[in-house]
């Protein structure tokens, strides 16, 4: 093609651009808005996929749960399974089981396609949780949840927290044995609670355990009341972040004022769709070749059996093994007792989460810091805040493995008491020793000193305290200074802790250090 | 001036606008008369993409996008050949997922090597907050209802009020979610004078059972496997254990709970375990301990099912038994405590 004709091409194309947008600019004035929304920038790096690859996961759920729906039956009446030879699961032959439990047989063995699309579904929910964990931990470690994300750092934790229950309760609707235990244990623990357990309980249940009430009402919460509630605070949390521009990690040339990374159009909305395809294709793969949940293994569930070795689904799994580990007390007087299963299935998890939301708000107080960051903080730089992170991780891992104290007993050849003893004082020690190698290993890495990409480029311009400027030359560019970025604006840092080792300067002779030559209070009369 | 021409103009126009972004300040997020920040590069090319000037480099991209699209129809029509010869999971998933990654992939590598605007740096929006002007007015506008209201704080006290009764009335419903617990967790479905019976509802002589024999009994009429589920009541679970000639210890009052067979002693306790409710289905023939599978609760069967480790703090309660005219077990009377775990009006 002659450039004449791609030019024309390309004029006539801009035409049909330009008039489609002017049709919509006629009547909801949209331009401004819309250049806006394609400009968008987003930065590029790894770990900010993780929160992406969560909400992804999210629409694999809806599309794979809608097409379940169509064929589960949300009921506790009683059925007899009488499957034909090659369409069902002839081992359960005869057998009474709840409709619930029919219908996801049926949907796995005779439904097309329905066994791909259940696991799957499985699948995305396990992905999901796992996602939100990571995104979390990134948010945590980096600091992104300092000035102004504090709310949605809250929005995020509340998702989790909907997202747990939204994903147990899909875990309970086969109505098979291993999900039906782990209801039972919920019933003892919504029992547990004081004043208003036994009350509380017998009103989620319709009645006592366990009841032909709850499978039809967890449909309702998990079709309907839990996903409206995630699409809801999803939609804030999307809208936050696009509205506050997504934090970055430090960099040459990034300041707390510029965003630097790809436009939504058409990098970012393009890699982004892939994204969506590739999380879908992942989770197709693993739906198909790799089983999860095979509920006609289990059986229908019966108040009466068990099998050994059961365990829920891995995000549920600290929750079961702080259960395990805590001790054989319960409180009784007046009449009135707090039992067992209170303590570490409520009171545990209720005060872990208080300190989740809480730690925006402790943070600022640790660091005496309330200053407006759009950069990241390096972990190693706030080695206080790693150590906790590291320390939490260390605890729901030790309770997580102390739900598979039965499994790993088999496993190891330890009686599974030894392996609780032991999981009871590690409990309370591995995490202490795990925050303490993390504070230490931060102060380490700080003294290695600066990673190359912080560097700052162009000399460093620095105020006096009398309030004169001078820039200095390469001789401070050595190993191991570090220009923090968050005293350079103005943030201070009470503890120090942002600092790594000296970087040359008197703080008492030079007030305020300027990274890459450039004012970090825009409108200061004396750099404009 | 010709059609031609004037559109021409118009997207001349256009491209100057696009190749210098000073023309056209919201490129960067820069308002209009806003002098350009220190920290936006001012010759950032937008339009770069990677292989511009490598002809033989976007070539090679186009090609492996090709191959890999050229994939996904494969798949597709796998998928319904599939659908038609009556479906497989493992090939569904592995076809889905094969066609959705390939697609996936083809589009990162158009994105990446062939589309412009890689990298750019702009300015940051809301930076701070609005200004002094703004934010004034958002609160002469706020009191402006506030301060109306604030006139009658009786009608505001009222207001509150009357939401809160209102909400109470709204929150009655809540009651009729479930039934009232009433007595229903001290009871069970055994009494005196019923019959024991094995899960397929057979009813059991002392002799049934053989020596560290366990078997799960329920009260006659209660629970049958050919009865409909609703009729099931788990709280009355037991387990019958034979347990030869090792010494149990009886509890003070329980002295003729207890059945003897030809074999050995008979005892029941209940098998909702008193921590979380799971059934307690593992019986340690060597050491006379009934273990819960679900976390380990363990239970002396000899001392009168009394925990001995794990987070159960109760032992199971036990169920008197007793034989009846015709040689039957049967139990003398309910349990004498609530089966199960603890809850917050258990007395």
């Amino acid at each position: 093609m002659s450039a004449t004709k791609q030019r024309l091409a390309a004029e006539k194309r801009m035409k049909v651009e330009r008039m489609a947008l002017d049709q919509v600019d006629d009547r909801i004035n949209s331009s401004s808005f819309v250049q806006k929304a394609l400009d968008h920038i987003f930065p590029d790096h790894w770990a900010f996929m993780v929160g992406e690859i969560a909400m992804y996961c999210f629409v694999v759920l809806l599309v794979t749960g809608t097409y379940l729906a169509l064929y589960y039956t949300p009921s506790s009446a009683d059925v007899v399974y009488h499957p034909t030879p090659g369409h069902g699961y002839m081992p359960l032959a005869g057998q009474h089981m709840s409709e619930a439990y029919f219908s996801t047989l049926n949907l796995s063995f005779d439904v097309r396609a329905g066994l791909v699309v259940r696991q799957i579904h499985h699948w995305a929910a396990v992905v999901f949780m796992a996602a939100i964990a990571f995104h979390l931990c990134r948010v945590f470690f980096t600091g992104a949840f300092r000035k102004p994300r504090e709310t949605n750092y809250v929005i995020g934790l509340t998702l989790l927290l909907v997202v747990m229950l939204e994903g147990f309760s899909g875990y309970s609707l086969p109505d098979d044995l291993l999900s039906g235990t782990g209801l039972r244990v919920v019933f003892s623990i919504v029992e547990s609670i004081p004043f208003i357990g036994t009350w509380l309980a017998f009103d989620l249940w319709g009645s006592g355990f366990p009841g032909s009430s709850l499978i039809p009402r967890l449909f309702v919460v998990h079709e309907f009341l839990f996903p409206l509630l995630i699409i809801g605070l999803l939609s804030a949390h999307l809208a936050l972040i696009w509205r506050q521009g997504h934090t970055d990690f430090p960099a040459p040339g990034k300041t707390e004022t510029n965003i630097r990374g790809s436009r939504v159009w058409p990098q970012y909305a393009l890699k982004s769709g892939a994204l969506l395809l590739f999380v879908f294709g992942v989770l197709a793969l693993l739906g198909g070749l790799i089983q999860i949940n095979p509920i006609w293994i289990y059986g229908a569930y019966n108040p009466y059996a068990v099998s050994a070795g059961s365990q829920p689904d891995w995000y549920v799994g600290w929750l079961d093994g702080a259960v395990r580990l805590w001790p054989h007390w319960e409180f009784r007087s007046f009449g009135h007792e707090i039992a067992n299963p209170f303590f570490p299935g409520v009171l545990i998890p209720g005060l872990l989460f208080t300190v989740m939301y809480a730690w925006p708000a402790i943070d600022k107080r640790i660091y005496r810091d309330d200053a407006y960051h759009n950069l990241l903080d390096r972990p190693r730089d706030k080695p206080f805040r790693t150590a906790v992170g590291v320390a939490a991780i260390t605890f729901f891992t030790i309770c997580t493995l102390a739900s598979a104290t039965d499994l790993l007993g088999n496993d190891t050849h330890i009686a599974f008491e030894r392996l609780i003893e032991i999981l009871q004082i590690g409990v309370f020690v591995a995490p202490v020793l795990a925050g303490a190698i993390a504070y230490k290993a931060c102060v380490a890495l700080q003294r290695t000193g600066n990673h190359v990409i912080m560097q700052p480029v162009g000399g460093i311009l620095i105020r006096t305290a009398d309030g004169a400027y001078h820039t200095l030359g390469d001789e401070h560019h050595g190993h191991g200074e570090i220009h923090d970025h968050v005293d350079g604006n103005g943030g201070g840092n009470g503890r120090g802790d942002g600092n790594g080792g000296g970087n040359g300067h008197d703080d008492a002779e030079l007030e305020e250090p300027v990274v890459g030559g450039k004012p970090q209070a825009p409108g200061d009369p004396n750099l404009g | 001036m010709s059609t031609t021409e004037h559109h021409g103009q118009r997207a001349d126009d256009m491209v100057d606008q696009a190749r210098d972004p000073a023309l056209d300040p919201e490129h960067f997020f820069i308002e209009p008369g806003e002098p350009w920040p220190d920290d936006v590069p001012r010759d950032q090319d937008v339009h770069w993409w990677r292989f511009r000037d490598d002809p033989k480099g976007a070539r090679k991209a186009e090609l492996k996008i090709i191959a890999l699209w050229g994939v996904v129809p494969l798949c597709a029509i796998a998928l319904m050949i599939l659908y038609v010869v009556g479906g497989q999971p493992q090939l569904e998933g592995l076809f889905l997922g094969t066609a959705m990654i390939c697609l996936a992939t083809g589009l990162v590598i158009w994105a990446r090597d062939l589309l412009p605007g890689h990298e750019v740096t702009a300015k940051r929006n809301h930076q701070g907050g609005s200004g002094r002007l703004e934010r004034t007015g958002a609160v002469v506008s706020l009191s402006r209802g506030i301060e109306g209201m604030a006139r009658r704080p009786f009608l505001v006290r009222m207001l509150g009020g009357v939401i809160g009764i209102f909400g109470l009335a709204m929150a009655f419903p809540i009651a009729s979610l479930g039934a009232r617990p009433h007595r229903s967790l001290y009871k069970t479905g055994w009494a005196t004078g019923k019959r024991l019976v094995d899960e397929d509802g057979r009813p059991l002589r002392p002799d049934d059972l053989p020596v560290n024999g366990i078997l799960t009994v329920f009260p006659e009429g209660d629970s049958h496997a050919n009865e409909a589920e609703s009729d099931k009541d788990p709280q009355s679970a037991t387990v019958l254990i034979n347990l030869g000639d090792a010494k149990f210890d009886v509890r003070p009052g329980t002295q003729d709970w207890n059945v003897r067979s030809s074999t050995g002693l008979i005892v029941a306790f209940s098998k909702i375990c008193t921590h979380a409710g799971c059934p307690v289905g593992l019986y340690n023939t060597q050491s006379h301990q009934l273990v819960c599978p679900c976390h380990q609760s363990t239970f002396d069967v000899l001392g009168g099912c009394n925990p001995v480790f794990g987070p159960a703090s109760r032992s199971l309660p036990q169920l008197p038994l007793g034989v009846n005219a015709d040689g039957y077990l049967v139990s003398t009377s309910d349990y004498k405590e609530p089966v199960g775990p603890g809850f917050w009006n258990r007395s």
